[in-house]
């Protein structure tokens, strides 16, 4: 038996879940979880125990999770970076473009569905009844990857990683296995559609296309970048691939990558065309992995301090 | 200010390497690199050269049809059209990146384009990057 611990760090629980998915055939993992924390149980954070294997669910965004991760890799063996919020900041990521003001603002007091008539803001430190001063995590100024933190042994992507996806990595990565627990192949190669030499044009997905490649009738489809762990799941029921699979391996820089692939496949009408439909580009072929990217966000005076 | 110009070996650092031995001098600030194809130039290159403080990247290549590799420079070309207008979302200013296109013969176009290259780069000031890691 190997012993685990499941942690949520800035991440939504979905590969947790994804993990409960496996219904019955979790009992062949070998493995039984002893500390899990918040979602899957309630382990106390002063009382991790040391273990094999510590998944990580979510990129960091709190001094909290920060802590927690650190505290983790000190007690594990093998620290997994466990679907694309873990290993390339996934879709919290994004929020690397825009600055905490910006957020807090917009969630707290802008948004459209917010009810706040004292303008309150999250602070660190809060006194309750005038009287008890309670602590809260401080909100950083931007999202990191797990391996921006700590040493990552094993890296799973997908958004969330399926349930066959993860019950193949687990038992990769009890065998020994590090690195990138993937078949390396390309969204593509699974994909019923054939991918054409060159795109149409560059429009977004409006129209159904059913029946063929995304990318021959010029609509954004990244499944040729993307690790095809999910089986081209999304093209499958006709919906373009977004990348949540992480880069190939090989690739350090996904949104980088697509840009070279769009560099490729588009003629100089399609590269207009990209502009005048898209207003934010960096958010489409980042929407996954913002927080590891070469830039990691809106260039800011604390931002690029930390990258150092 | 610090420029980096990755030059295609048939052309455009051939046409620097002229300007040398014409004796035309170009901006100090500029440091070519010589690749085998303005094409093979990757984006994440360009990124990580803007990273590492470069104010300015160039990218340069063959005349429109005379890539040695027929695509090459076209998408060389195309790779930077996308890139300016990615830049602006990460808060550096599209004009930092350009691309050159200019045949192994001309030396002044060459000088030309570096001293104009120059002038825009001083003009936008240092890199964002290296202006707040600077302090
Ligand atoms: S990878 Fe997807 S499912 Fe997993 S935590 Fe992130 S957003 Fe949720
Ligand atoms: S639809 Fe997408 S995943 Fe399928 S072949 Fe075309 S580009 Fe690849
Ligand atoms: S097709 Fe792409 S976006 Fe869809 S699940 Fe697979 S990797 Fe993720």
């Amino acid at each position: 038996m190997v012993d685990v611990a499941i942690y949520l760090a800035a991440g939504c629980s979905g590969c947790e879940l994804s993990l409960l998915d496996l219904g019955d055939r979790l009992a062949d993992l070998n493995f039984r979880v002893i500390w899990a924390s918040p979602t899957l149980g309630d382990g106390k954070y002063g009382r991790i125990p040391e273990v094999d294997i510590a998944f990580v669910e979510g990129g960091v965004r709190l001094d909290e999770q920060e802590r927690i991760v650190r505290e983790l890799r000190r007690k594990s063996d093998v620290l997994v970076a466990f679907g694309i919020c873990a290993a390339c900041g996934g879709v919290p990521g994004l929020a690397n473009l825009h600055s905490k003001d910006e957020i807090l603002e917009g969630v707290f007091r802008k948004g459209t569905t917010t009810d706040n008539p004292e303008s309150i803001i999250p602070q660190k430190t809060v006194f309750v009844d005038g009287k008890y001063e309670l602590t809260l995590p401080e909100f950083y100024e931007n999202v990191r990857a797990v391996d921006q933190i700590v040493e990552v042994d094993c890296y799973i992507g997908g958004c969330p990683p399926t349930p066959g996806q993860i019950e193949d990595a687990v038992s990769r990565i009890i065998g020994g296995e590090v690195g990138w627990i993937t078949t390396a192949r390309a969204v593509c190669e699974s994909c019923p559609y054939e991918l054409g030499d060159g795109m149409e044009g560059a429009g977004r997905f409006t129209k159904i296309v059913s029946g063929e490649c995304f990318l021959k009738k010029g609509i954004l489809c990244f499944g040729p970048a993307t690790q095809g762990d999910c089986g081209a799941s999304c093209p499958k029921v006709n919906t373009p691939c977004r990348g949540c699979g992480g880069p190939l391996p090989a690739v350090s820089d996904y949104g980088a990558k697509i840009v070279d692939m769009l560099s490729l496949l588009l003629d100089e009408k399609g590269v207009e065309e990209l502009g005048s439909n898209y207003h934010t580009i960096a958010k489409l072929i980042y929407l996954y992995s913002m927080a590891s990217a070469t830039i990691p966000g809106r260039v800011r005076k604390y931002h690029v301090r930390e990258i150092e | 200010m610090n420029i980096v110009g990755f030059a295609c070996q048939w052309c455009a650092y051939q046409a620097a390497d002229l300007a040398g031995s014409m004796k035309m001098e170009y901006p100090e600030s500029i440091k070519l690199i010589r690749v085998p194809c303005s094409g093979r130039v990757e984006t994440e290159f360009i990124l990580q050269a803007l990273l590492n403080g470069a104010d300015g990247v160039f990218v340069a290549g063959c005349p429109v049809a005379e890539c040695h590799y027929r695509m090459g420079n076209r998408i060389a070309r195309k790779r930077i059209a996308i890139l300016k207008r990615i830049l602006p979302e990460f808060g550096i200013e599209s004009g930092r990146v350009e691309f050159l296109q200019v045949s192994s013969a001309d030396a002044r176009r060459f000088v030309e384009f570096a001293e104009e290259f120059d002038r825009k780069i001083k003009k936008l000031g240092s890199n964002p990057i290296r202006r707040y890691s600077d302090g």
